[in-house]
């Protein structure tokens, strides 16, 4: 009993508020050490591929804005089921404030990619599954931002929005492999990424950009959460309490 | 249990069979879609042949759109809507219905005058055949993914555009094994994987978009 | 330890300059744009509620006072 009472008060916005503002300069003190090491080891370091010459240090950028665009997409979907469950405030917040970090994720994704695949492939743009599925993924970041946009009510954006991801998230599997068995049906296997073995200089490398990008992502939706929360709360004493104290 | 669903059903069509205006112009929506693209790309019958499966389903995937928006609207803005919600007849079997009702008189004439339109393209008659096959198999899983888009953006302001924005990308499965099934038909290597793969596509989400409209509708209506 | 042999080596990057830095680039000012108008966008949401607030406040003042 005294747990549940534990987590409700964590979830209350009440509280969250001044904890997010207290966490998001270390979010962005661990961003910025993480991306620093990362270009030195990844930029500065790693030796060069052998097949692919200086080019591949894209990868140290590309990779980690691929992952995290998913694994935002993830976790807003998470956060989706938990607000329709359980009817959570926080939840719907969540999922609104980490979107367009996400969808900025999927675009460094694609831009990245693009210039990848130029002197790779020889093209900007081919239809490989990945890339594909990365576009068709941007597409429905930008489908789930219009939809809340849209709507008025907040209670009502957050539930229209989470019900959308949870759709999205069911069907962005489907749409992967379609989209990967018509790229093999179309393409053959001429495009496929050379999979050189990766040096350990290279691997930390993208680990810890991969981190620097996550930490970043963490404290820029902790950001926005915060203008969310303060917005719909704007009339409980809490919020007025501290848009009050401010001035002081 | 059917019996709700057949009564929405002749419901349905009795109401659109008195705006039939609606279902002749999305009709010749595709039509004039379709018959645009030899006169962008050149009448090369070789070309014609290659694009046809594809400008044939997204014109399709368009001309369903067309209807969405329409699909709850006018029973929202009647308030049938909310009676049906509170009825005792779970909503899900409702929505069943009304699906069903969209796609005989969406997808069902499309998929009637999509041979005659495959010809234009120079199209065999195996392919006309799949073509067809296609479309009626593919259609539905299109009315049940759309109904979920057309209950998520019911009522808001410039919802038809949304509501593309919604629903086309989660079409993209749809339209990579129907086009294919065609596709695969013209190169001779025999439609049936990709029509099995469609079949499967519609069961699934004939079970399961009608459920996630009905939360969806329940959302709207709070 | 560091793998290149001069500074002008590091910006060539191999004749993949362009693609290598456009990249970063690109993503170097994403990375900074958006944070910046995410606080921004904060900042003058504060202000905005405080005088809302502030507004509010006066009108009970004044329908006490009546």
């Amino acid at each position: 009993m005294k747990d549940r009472f534990n987590l409700y008060r964590f979830a209350s916005p009440a509280t969250f508020y001044p904890l997010a503002g207290r966490l998001i300069p270390w979010f962005t003190a661990l961003a910025v050490i993480f991306g620093l090491a990362g270009l030195w080891i990844g930029m500065l370091v790693a030796p060069t591929d052998f097949q692919q010459g200086e080019g591949y240090r894209i990868i140290f950028i590309h990779v980690p804005a691929s992952w995290m665009s998913m694994f935002i997409y993830l976790v807003m979907a998470f956060w989706a089921a938990i607000g329709l469950a359980f009817n959570t405030r926080l939840s719907g917040m969540m999922a609104q404030a980490l979107a367009p970090t996400g969808a900025l994720m999927a675009f460094i994704s694609l831009w990245t990619g693009a210039l990848w695949g130029k002197p790779m492939w020889g093209a900007w743009w081919v239809w490989d599954a990945r890339l594909t599925s990365e576009l068709i993924l941007l597409f429905l970041y930008i489908g789930y931002m219009a939809l809340t946009a849209a709507i008025d009510d907040v209670r009502r954006a957050d539930k229209a929005g989470g019900l959308m991801l949870l759709v999205g998230v069911v069907n962005v599997p489907i749409i992967y492999f379609s989209v990967k068995w018509w790229n093999t049906l179309h393409q053959g296997s001429s495009i496929n990424l050379t999979k050189s073995s990766m040096a350990t200089t290279m691997l930390w490398g993208m680990l810890l950009m991969a981190l620097c990008f996550w930490m970043y992502s963490i404290a820029v939706a902790l950001v926005r959460a915060r203008s969310i929360m303060l917005e719909r709360e704007r009339h409980t004493d809490w919020a007025k309490a501290l848009l009050t104290g401010d001035e002081k | 249990m059917l019996k709700i669903v057949t009564a929405v059903i002749s419901r349905d069509l009795k109401l659109a069979m008195r705006r039939q205006a609606d279902i002749v112009s999305a009709l010749f929506f595709f039509i004039i879609v379709v018959s645009l693209f030899p006169l962008g790309i050149g009448p090369e019958p070789d070309l014609l042949r290659k694009l046809a499966p594809g400008v044939l389903w997204v014109a399709a995937l368009l001309a369903t759109m067309l209807s969405l928006p329409r699909l709850f609207a006018d029973d929202h803005r009647d308030g049938t809507l909310e009676q049906l919600a509170l009825s005792p007849y779970p909503l899900g079997l409702v929505v069943t219905g009304k699906v069903i009702a969209h796609w005989l008189v969406s997808g069902l004439p499309l998929a009637l005058i999509a041979p005659v339109l495959g010809i234009q393209f120079d199209l065999s008659v195996d392919a006309l055949l799949v073509l067809t096959g296609a479309i009626l198999l593919g259609t539905p899983a299109l009315s049940g993914i759309g109904a979920i888009g057309a209950a998520l953006t019911l009522g808001l302001r410039g919802g038809g555009v949304l509501l593309s924005l919604l629903v086309l990308p989660l079409y993209i499965p749809v339209l990579i094994f129907g086009a294919g099934a065609v596709d695969a038909t013209v190169a001779g290597l025999g439609g049936e994987g990709h029509l099995s793969l469609l079949a499967a596509l519609t069961f699934a989400s004939l079970g399961f978009a009608p459920w996630a409209t009905a939360a969806a509708l329940k959302i709207a209506l709070e | 330890m560091i793998y290149w042999k001069s500074f002008s080596d590091f910006l060539a990057m191999g004749g993949y300059g362009f693609y290598v830095w456009g990249s970063f680039g690109v993503t170097a000012l994403i990375m900074l744009i958006e944070p910046i108008v995410a606080i921004r966008n904060q900042k003058t949401l504060i202000a905005r509620l405080k005088r809302q607030l502030r507004a509010e406040a006066r009108a009970d003042q004044r329908n006490t006072a009546v």
